[in-house]
């Protein structure tokens, strides 16, 4: 063995302390979308109109729209947490996919159905402003809370990882804004969602690679 | 049981201990994967010192992650995983690095001030500086003799010559600026 191999192992050994071994990702993953589902619920409890809600809700597509979100959300979290870590699947990376095509199917076809309706006004941006201000805005303290958890994995391949937790943190924005939002999904507001979301899922490598560095925290 | 399901074995419980803070399982541990790091490290890697990087990065990354590790699961593809993932950083590394830089042999023995790239030759010619110092006044010949050249401290050279520990240090200052000057001169003065 080289020298300089056995005085970093001599070096390691000397340094190493008992560690706290992290838990199960999918019970780490379940903390982490209770406690966010705790903050959502209370903001929108206190804050939202539950008549407007509850009048659009009864149509079969606004549903299958907010379960499809709300499943892509919770999927991504199970990938984010079981990709940070380095034996496990890249195919975890799969999961989300499937809810994520039908919530941009849905999201689609509202916004045909919008523009059946109102033409050429459905390009305005109007209220589509709000919702960029709103995913934004909720996806901060929930993109934080959710990179405190994964730098504890120290993961890897920082980029999928990153880009499973922005797709889960606008995904759970996403389906926190139906509770305030008074229309059907426009063209504009398609697009206001898309580079929204595309906003948070490319800022996590960057805010992930700041977080990442660091060593383990002793037990 | 085979011999690779042994080693796998000994390998988690080395780790599960090492977790719960076992130095001598961890050392026994480190340096009984450094060689399966670099068999793995050997299929990505020609250059020795590239594959011995390449252990020490798996190493330092195995240290750092050790907290991730679930004793419940196999060792050897955590471990291989990771390996795998430090290789591919350590090619892109080494890719940037050879597509960015130039080697320049010489860097390490050419200065910019003319004078620190002379030849160590000068330095090297006992004649000259012995002669500098035999014309050195009486004072700061003995200093350098005592201090330098028989590497006394400064105690056991006021000791050995009657002078005061001032004196000695007031001569020996001057002396290696008379001889600075003479050998500096000595070598522009003949360029």
């Amino acid at each position: 063995m080289a020298n300089s191999t056995e005085r970093l192992i001599e070096r390691l050994v000397a340094e190493a302390g008992p560690v706290r071994r992290l838990r199960p990702p999918a019970i780490r993953a379940g903390l982490w979308l209770t406690a966010a589902g705790a903050a959502i619920a209370l903001f929108v409890y206190v804050f939202a109109d539950f008549g407007m809600f509850f009048r659009r809700a009864s149509d079969a597509k606004l549903a299958i729209e907010l379960i499809a979100t709300l499943i892509t959300g919770i999927a991504a979290t199970f990938a984010a947490f079981e990709l940070s870590l380095p034996d496990r699947s890249a195919r975890w990376a799969l999961l989300p996919l499937p809810p994520l095509a039908v919530w941009i199917g849905t999201s689609g076809y509202s916004c045909y159905r919008h523009w059946l309706s109102f033409g050429p006004g459905g390009w305005e941006i109007g209220e589509s402003a709000n919702c960029f201000v709103f995913i934004l805005s909720a996806s901060i303290p929930l993109g934080v809370s959710i990179l405190i958890l994964l730098r504890r994995a120290a993961p890897l391949a920082p980029i999928p990882v990153a880009a499973a937790s922005g797709l889960s943190v606008a995904a759970i924005a996403a389906f926190a804004l139906q509770f305030f939002h008074p229309f059907d999904v426009t063209f504009m507001d398609l697009g206001v969602h898309v580079v929204a979301v595309t906003i948070v899922v490319f800022a996590m490598p960057a805010l992930e690679r700041l977080a990442t560095q660091r060593l383990p925290r002793q037990a | 049981m085979t011999e690779t399901s042994d080693t796998e074995s000994r390998w988690c419980g080395l780790m599960k201990a090492a977790q719960d803070g076992d130095k001598t399982a961890y050392d026994r541990l480190l340096r009984e994967i450094a060689p399966f790091i670099r068999a793995l490290a050997m299929r990505q890697h020609r250059t020795p010192d590239w594959i011995e990087d390449a252990v020490q990065e798996v190493l330092l990354t195995v240290h750092r992650v050790r907290h991730t590790y679930d004793p419940n699961r196999p060792f050897k593809p955590w471990l291989a995983t990771i390996t795998q993932r430090r290789c591919i950083d350590l090619l892109r590394r080494h890719g940037r690095t050879s597509a960015r830089e130039t080697s320049n042999d010489t860097a390490y023995e050419t200065f910019p001030d003319p004078r620190a790239n002379r030849p160590m030759e000068v330095y090297a010619a006992k004649e000259g500086l012995d002669e500098a110092i035999a014309g050195l006044p009486e004072q700061q010949r003995e200093a350098v003799e005592l201090l330098k050249l028989q590497e006394m401290s400064l105690k056991e050279a006021s000791d050995a010559s009657g002078r005061s520990v001032g004196a000695l240090k007031v001569n020996i200052h001057r002396a290696i600026k008379s001889l600075r000057a003479r050998l500096i001169g000595e070598r522009t003065g003949g360029e």
